[in-house]
């Protein structure tokens, strides 16, 4: 029997907001445990939620871009339960009329493009951090750091319409790319800004049923979440293959045995008490808002993929790499703007500039190279300065250094010669050197006006134009063969 | 006369005169407090240093005319369910026995600000639940007017020590009755303003969407000049009402021609001590003679408002109680797991009472209830508002007892938890509506206070001020003092 699996994916992500949720406190990575709290996310008692426009404002953009319908008059509920981490008790979230719901995420499959349902898109805190033992200096006790307790997050529930590994990936990515284009995250995952919970079961293919449902939580990489529902759904048909019967439970993925593994704690049947949180008032999100959203709505990926085709000429697989983030577009677009060569700026990005990313972990945003640099590198080969030989260790100069390329060029004396008379007095001086090497080209071996353009090259320096030391050999020798 | 027996304003004509000053009558407050509160017990922690130290700063504001307001220099209670920065704030509770918040609640700092002198916290029961303060966590306090009977609850800490004279005026709440049924108690005034007309930031919540605060003094105007400081917009309470606040003082003392008082007949009937009820006839058929129109009108929720309330107060309070887990403040109890600490720690922090409404709301909110409890009471809720807006097309304000009986004998209740809860039966319905109310003494029966109230529109305390300071006068109960012998 073949088995299909049925994945739904629950994505929490952390909101690119100055400050938390509910309370004024700056969000900051990485500050002194407890140094980023006040009485209001520490939950003190007697301490009132105050909504952050901004939390709601980038969460209405979310749900605006995932085509979801939005609720005019959305309200926030407590999530009841006990956590250490969880200061109120409760987690101020939202659940009967959530801001966004009922959208969808188009993604690319083997058999073509795909919309993955939306169920909802809503906001909510952060809790804080637990510190367990050694972590903290102490093994025989357990801290908590309330630093990122009230970071808004915009939590993204999908509908169960993820059928294979492949699709759940591809969902991901396209997610990512959304929310970084929408700039409503920094999605670093390091950072824990993006976090997963799938839900997985299998059932016969081609039947509509839904077989029994194991969640999988605290899954915190793209690597995790596909290993741990790849192992997941294996299991699950492993099972059913015996004639077992899948049970209802929570699991956690284990990376280094790479299995999912039941939550040890009792917290399965989870009555969670959701009611209207009578701290906070009703939100009301005029048309004139929500207008205003839509215009001011950045350009998706897609969008500015089809764009980059159509004003810069660029191959479809061009312009996707080249917009796979919201940070390579911007530095593409700022060196054309220097210097209008799309082509050759594309190249030059997606080859030799991206090789020395790779090679040095670095990414677009902390690239050494200016994108106004690029530009004017390219724009020394098209006009001929320097070769495209040079450019490459003018380029590896400027990745090390950040200094300009014109600066490297005239300092190394690397500017290409591209005087005619000179050349053509080398290229002379060469063919003269060598009366065997002519002889055996006059009698047909043509090859041979690679070694004579060497020739020049080295007695160059490398410095001489390479199409034009080309043109002026061929001429050269083509004039012993008319004479002779 | 003592100062400590002076009212708000008469302290305060007296302090601008210079006849008087906060640090002469803050002494007098305070040794009033050392003579009587072993028999009262108002306060869980009376504080005297701040107190000298806040007398002395109002009497150099004084002194140098510099921001001089009604209350700079006067002795004010503060209920122990509001926070005081640096100053030890129980709730009545175990489990908050020694936390001091590192914050002023609002109204705390606005009383602050006009430079009002904090003679300590008083007792409640425990997260105000209750109607007696038998539920405080410490001791019970005593009834002033008759010492082995109750102060009502749960703001009778600050309730007593107003009819004691052990401060000028004090801040209660209110979440069924919780400042008009102490007043109605011990022969005080008592206002429950309009929700969200002063802020809850740093009142400890007991049920968000019925909490308010309110001022208890022994004048009507006291009172107005106490709404005057703590009420208006707070940008740190989402439910606070934006609109401006009036002057209070000034809106007090114009005419009330015209006026129509109407009686709703279910705060009249069963239930109600009849000899209470006659007496509130009785005002009315003096008010009329004055020329107010008194009409009957019918509250016909009114039964089902006491149901609603016991289910939507214990679900709040069930959520909001959730954070005292021994986790990061208050009372802990060590274990080898969190499950067993939080168990323990709740188990002996929360008193009784506390845990009864806990389980109650637990229990209404739990997935398969919901709808059957909480959702129901929702809208019986709007259905109760609904009846006050009819009935508001006829009179501009409500006119009925605040208690339905006596204070009673403490012990009286404490085992028959339908018999406590039936003692907010004529206050209950204000805080389901939102609406201000205010209870004030109109006579004794057996001498023991009674206390009328009367309940307006959303945000009319301006006319519910008005008509009180007005029925005050008719009645000739100002500056009431509980008559405590001193050895």
């Amino acid at each position: 029997m073949v088995f299909q699996p049925v994945i739904g994916l629950e994505v929490h992500a952390e909101l690119k907001t100055k400050s938390k949720v509910f309370c004024p406190c700056p969000v900051v990575w990485k500050a002194p445990p407890n140094t980023v709290t006040c009485p209001i996310c520490m939950g003190f008692p007697g301490v009132l939620p105050v909504l952050n426009r901004k939390a709601l404002e980038l969460t209405l953009r979310t749900a605006i871009a995932l085509n979801c319908h939005i609720h005019h008059q959305t309200i926030f509920e407590r999530k009841n339960y006990y956590y250490p981490d969880l200061p109120k008790g409760y987690q101020i979230s939202q659940k009967r009329i959530p801001i966004g719901f009922q959208g969808w995420l188009e993604i690319a499959t083997a058999s073509g493009r795909k919309k993955i349902r939306i169920h909802d898109v809503h906001l909510e805190e952060d809790t804080g951090k637990s510190v367990h033992g050694e972590e903290a200096g102490d093994p025989s006790a357990s801290f908590i750091d309330y630093n990122r307790s009230g970071v808004p997050l915009c939590e993204i529930i999908s509908e169960p319409d993820i059928h294979s590994v492949e699709e759940l990936e591809q969902f991901m990515i396209k997610l990512r790319q959304l929310l970084l284009f929408l700039d409503v995250s920094e999605c670093r995952m390091e950072r824990g800004h993006l976090r997963f919970e799938a839900s997985v079961s299998v059932r016969p293919q081609g039947t509509n049923t839904l077989g029994t449902r194991v969640e999988i939580k605290n899954l915190n990489s793209f690597r995790a979440v596909s290993g741990a529902v790849q192992a997941e759904i294996e299991r699950q048909i492993a099972l059913l293959k015996e004639g077992r019967s899948v049970q209802q439970q929570t699991m956690l993925w284990n990376e280094a045995s790479k299995r999912t593994e039941p939550m040890r704690t009792k917290e399965t049947a989870h009555d969670y008490r959701y009611f209207p949180e009578p701290d906070l008032v009703p939100v009301l999100i005029s048309d004139e808002w929500l207008a205003q959203i839509r215009q001011t709505l950045p350009e998706t990926a897609d969008e500015k993929t089809l764009r980059f085709v159509r004003v810069y000429g660029l191959s479809e697989k061009e312009a996707e790499l080249l917009t796979a983030t919201p940070a390579v577009a911007h530095f593409f677009e700022s060196a054309v703007r220097h210097f209008h060569d799309p082509k050759g700026i594309g190249n030059w990005m997606l080859g030799d500039l991206q090789g020395l990313l790779n090679e040095s972990q670095k990414d677009w945003e902390t690239c050494p190279v200016s994108p106004e640099s690029l530009a004017q590198l390219v724009q020394l080969i098209d006009d001929q300065t320097i070769s495209v030989r040079m450019a490459k260790e003018v380029l590896r100069e400027m990745f090390a250094t950040g200094r300009a390329p014109k600066t490297i060029v005239s300092e190394k004396g690397l500017v290409q010669i591209a005087d005619q008379d000179y050349v053509r007095k080398v290229v002379i001086q060469v063919i003269n050197n060598h009366p065997h090497a002519v002889a055996d080209y006059l009698s047909g071996k043509d090859k041979l006006i690679g070694f004579f353009v060497g020739q020049v090259m080295k007695a160059t320096g490398g410095k001489a134009n390479p199409q034009l030391a080309n043109r002026l050999v061929r001429e050269a020798l083509e004039s012993r063969r008319t004479s002779s | 006369m003592k100062l400590w027996q002076l009212t708000v304003q008469e302290a305060h004509r007296l302090l601008l005169k210079r006849d008087i000053s906060s640090r002469e009558l803050t002494e007098s407050v305070l040794d009033r407090i050392a003579q009587v509160e072993d028999r009262v017990k108002a306060f869980i922690t009376v504080t005297e240093s701040v107190a000298r130290q806040m007398a002395e700063e109002a009497d150099r504001r004084l002194r140098q005319g510099e921001h001089v307001t009604p209350l700079t220099g006067i002795p004010i209670a503060i209920k122990d369910v509001l926070c005081t920065k640096g100053i030890r704030t129980t709730c009545g509770s175990r489990i908050l026995e020694n936390f001091v918040p590192p914050y002023d609640a609002t109204c705390v700092k606005r009383l602050k600000e006009w430079g009002a002198v904090f003679v300590g916290k008083t007792n409640m029961d425990e997260f105000a639940m209750g109607s007696s303060t038998e539920f405080s966590a410490f001791f019970p306090t005593a009834n002033p007017w008759d010492l082995k009977r109750v102060p009502g609850g749960s703001s009778g800490g600050s309730a007593a020590a107003v009819a004691a004279g052990e401060c000028c005026a004090a801040l209660g709440t209110d979440t069924g009755g919780s400042v008009r049924q102490p007043a109605s108690f011990c022969g005080i005034v008592g206002l429950k303003p309009t929700y969200g007309r002063v802020s809850r930031f740093g009142l400890i919540a007991f049920a968000s969407s019925l909490d308010q605060v309110g001022p208890m003094t022994r004048t009507v105007a006291d009172c107005a000049v106490l709404l005057q400081a703590i009420a208006g917009h707070d940008p740190w309470d989402s439910t606070s009402i934006p609109e401006p606040v009036p002057d209070y003082l000034q809106e007090l003392n114009k005419e009330v021609n015209g006026l129509t008082i109407g009686l709703p007949k279910e705060y009249f009937g069963e239930g109600v001590d009849q000899r209470i009820a006659q007496m509130i006839y009785g005002v009315a058929k003096k008010l009329e003679t004055l020329g107010v129109r008194i009409e009957e009108v019918s509250l016909p929720t009114t039964e089902y408002a006491l149901s609603a309330y016991y289910i939507i107060a214990p679900a709040e309070a069930s959520s909001n109680l959730a954070r005292y887990d021994g986790v990061q403040y208050g009372y802990r109890v060590p274990a080898d797991d969190i499950v067993e600490m939080y168990c323990k720690t709740r188990k002996e922090g929360f008193g009784r009472e506390v845990k009864h409404r806990i389980m109650l709301g637990t229990y209404t909110l739990s997935s398969g209830y919901y709808e059957a409890y909480y959702l129901r009471a929702a809208k019986v809720r709007s259905l109760i508002r609904r009846d006050f807006e009819k009935a508001f097309q006829t009179c501009q304000l409500l006119m009925s007892p605040t208690s339905p009986i006596l204070p009673f004998p403490m012990g009286e209740r404490t085992t028959d938890p339908l018999l406590m809860k039936m003692c907010d039966i004529c206050t209950i319905p204000a805080n389901m509506a939102g609406l201000p109310a205010i209870s004030l003494p109109c006579g004794f029966i057996d001498g023991l206070p009674v206390g009328l109230q009367l309940t307006g529109p959303p945000l009319s305390e301006p006319l519910l001020l008005r008509g009180a300071n007005w029925i005050e006068k008719q009645v000739g109960l100002f500056n009431c003092l509980a008559p405590l012998s001193v050895p």
